[in-house]
């Protein structure tokens, strides 16, 4: 079907005056909402942090300077690279992998069970209790991470009262309270595309699989995970995403000595008043983030379609 | 190898709701055994328990003498062929077929070379590459037949495997499921509600009602001396008469309708016996009603016919009689007499005594 086929029945079917609403709206999200302040955060990735004078003067050319701080570090610096910024990115990378593994670890078999198993009122009520949580803001609910896993909060009490550690563990200095704070962050996002693929999956198909003999965990090898994998897939890469960019999370519930590169970024942009340079390092943040998923979906063989599905 | 299938005294409940009643009976090895029943009567419920996904809540399933209790599904020797067939999308046919020996740690080359074989039986060879969304109906069947083959089970249960397919095809896979049954000789349990299906297959069909199983028996017992009114009202075509029981000689019954006096026989399996006085429903087959001859005066039946149709091998000829249930059918062969008779027209017929039956009055099966 042609360009101008698809518009004359788009017009045809929708009426003139939806038509143009529908076209404008979309129009104006796409271009003004995503594109647009995209291709600004790239331009002004490649320009020099200057004093607003001196913008569009002389000094205003193109440089890979931003780029290759992250890389090099500053000039003065002894070390011949950025140690303190790239372990920063590569730590986020490897944290934000960790807690895609984690959450996908938790909620398949929570997803599996609801979709699968549970029937009616049970499952209703186990949605909601899942749901209603996330009615609790991001920043009260990471505070919350913090009492419940602080040198004082409950875990530690508990561990303490019935002996197995004598001191306090310490999660926050150790990252277990960010981590935890992260994986709960995303879980609904996980979950609700495992259950859309698990549930559309027939159950006879699992009765014959365990007719013929097959074991529990042969069972979800073979048949469930195969047949759940773009719900897998369009879960993992968003929990990455998100956890890669998250940001109020890691300034509430990380330790002291370790920042998250979306710390840094922020940092850049607010107290090191270099907008460029934190332009540049979101955007190196975003490009190796689709980078890695585009790898991934390449090596479980998942096409960019099925996660959409 | 065949194993025998017995279920002793075998009841089903859903909470309150009993969907299987004291079910008794025993499947001899290697035979084609039916369970024939309108839709909701318990069938798929009952192979749900042999094969292991449902646990009888009173009684036992006994296979091949052994007692099921404790085996699931994953450890019964049974393979079950499901209502929709449930074959694994993504999987190719040749891994569908080869999955049970997948389970038991086959190696790849050899499961390759069993799955060629089966698919040699099923007659589909060289398609074991295809996915199974690129089958047909038909050949989509008999991968499932195979794969449940290839688990090598003693018992084969099938649960309406031929609904789905049109009735060409479905007629040629009865003939393809008896063959396949007697090459391979285990114990084939199959479920249907189509008499036709269940006659010409099995060897022994037990007919269901509600949970109950009605009668059990080869397949002429079961069309020609059905016990209850069900059975004779669900399997076959019938001409249906009530009436009284004026006198009972011989294993002949003579009972007072509205039609008259009618001479029917009473099975000799009839569950419950007729006595004079007794209200009784009359079921005489469609096929064996006759135009009477000037002398024949038992059973004789003056009828106005109202409508014919053509079937090419076939005429059916509807008849009109005051005082019976419904329309009476006659299906008689196109003997070239059609020319003989007209719409309108009033008749004699005769219902044969021999080829009538009397039974005590009683459900019927929904039309
Ligand atoms: N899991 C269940 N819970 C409650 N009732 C059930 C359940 N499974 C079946 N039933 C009931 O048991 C009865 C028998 O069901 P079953 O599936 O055995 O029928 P069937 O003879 O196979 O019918 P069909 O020919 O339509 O497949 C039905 O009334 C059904 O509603
Ligand atoms: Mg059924």
């Amino acid at each position: 079907m042609g360009l101008a086929d698809f518009f004359r029945n788009f017009f045809q079917r929708n009426g003139l005056f939806l038509s143009l609403f529908l076209l404008a709206a979309v129009g104006f999200w796409v271009f003004f909402l995503i594109i647009l302040p995209q291709i600004f955060m790239i331009d002004f990735s490649f320009r020099f942090n200057l004093p607003p004078a001196e913008m569009g003067g002389p000094k205003d050319v193109y440089t890979i300077s931003h780029y290759k701080f992250l890389v090099y570090g500053s000039e003065q610096s002894a070390d011949s690279y950025n140690f303190i910024d790239l372990s920063v990115f590569l730590r986020t990378i490897g944290a934000a992998v960790f807690v895609t593994i984690f959450d996908l670890a938790i909620c398949y078999p929570i997803a599996y069970y609801l979709a699968q198993v549970a029937k009616g009122g049970w499952a209703r009520l186990m949605v909601l209790s899942l749901i209603v949580p996330f009615w609790v803001n991001e920043i009260l609910r990471a505070f919350a991470f913090r009492i419940i896993f602080g040198s004082n909060g409950i875990i530690n009490e508990a561990l303490l009262a019935l002996g197995i550690i004598d001191d306090p563990y310490p999660f926050i200095r150790d990252n277990i309270a960010l981590y935890a704070g992260l994986g709960y962050a995303f879980v609904l996002l996980m979950i609700f595309p495992l259950y859309n693929a698990i549930e559309s999956l027939d159950k006879n198909q699992i009765e014959a699989a365990r007719d013929l003999g097959s074991p529990w965990w042969r069972i979800h090898a073979r048949i469930v995970i195969p047949f759940a994998k773009p719900g897998i897939s369009s879960g993992c890469t968003m929990v990455f995403m998100l956890t890669a960019g998250a940001l109020a999370a890691p300034e509430i519930l990380g330790g002291p000595s370790s920042l998250w590169f979306t710390q840094i970024i922020y940092q850049w942009f607010n107290t090191g008043g270099n907008w460029p340079r934190g332009s540049a390092y979101a955007i190196i943040l975003l490009s190796t983030c689709i980078a890695f998923v585009l790898l991934m979906m390449r090596v479980f063989k998942v096409k960019l379609g099925e996660i959409a599905r | 190898m065949s194993a025998d299938v017995r279920l002793e005294n075998v009841s089903i409940k859903f909470g309150t709701f009993v969907a299987a009643r004291d079910v008794d009976l025993t499947i001899a090895g290697g035979e084609f055994f039916s369970f024939l029943g309108p839709s909701g009567c318990g069938k798929t419920t009952i192979l749900r328990a042999v094969s292991g996904f449902l646990k009888p809540s009173e009684g036992r399933i006994l296979i091949g003498g052994q007692d099921m209790a404790g085996y699931g599904p994953n450890r019964r020797p049974t393979a079950l062929i499901f209502q929709n067939l449930a074959l694994f999308p993504l999987m190719t046919v040749w891994e569908n077929i080869t999955f049970a020996l997948e389970v038991k740690g086959v190696g790849k080359a050899e499961r390759r070379k069993k799955a060629d074989e089966l698919l040699e039986l099923i007659a589909l060879p060289g398609q074991g590459d295809k996915m199974v969304g690129e089958l047909s109906g038909g050949q989509r069947q008999r991968v499932a037949i195979a794969r449940a083959l290839a688990a090598e089970p003693k018992v084969l249960l099938l649960d309406e495997p031929l609904s789905a397919l049109d009735l060409k095809l479905r007629q040629h896979m009865r003939t393809e499921l008896r063959a396949i049954q007697q090459r391979v000789g285990i114990t084939f349990i199959y479920i249907t509600h189509d008499q036709g299906e269940a006659l010409t297959m099995s060897d022994h069909v037990a007919v269901m009602r509600e949970g109950v199983i009605e009668q059990i028996g080869d397949g002429t017992s079961i069309y020609d001396s059905p016990g209850t009114s069900f059975v004779a009202s669900f399997v076959g075509e019938n001409n249906l008469f009530r009436g009284e029981v004026s006198g009972i000689e011989d294993g002949m019954a003579e009972v007072e309708t509205n039609v008259g006096k009618l001479v029917a026989r009473l099975p000799e399996n009839a569950v419950k016996p007729l006595a004079v006085g007794d209200d009784a429903h009359i079921f005489h087959r469609p096929e064996s009603l006759r135009f009477a001859r000037d002398d024949e005066r038992v059973n004789r039946i003056r009828a106005k016919i109202v409508n014919e149709e053509f079937e090419g091998n076939f005429w059916q000829v509807y008849f009109e009689v005051a005082g019976s249930e419904k329309v009476i059918k006659m299906s008689m062969v196109n003997d070239g007499s059609s020319s003989e008779r007209r719409v309108g027209e009033i008749v004699d017929l005769v219902c044969d005594p021999r080829l009538t039956v009397a039974l005590a009055e009683g459900p019927l099966a929904a039309e």
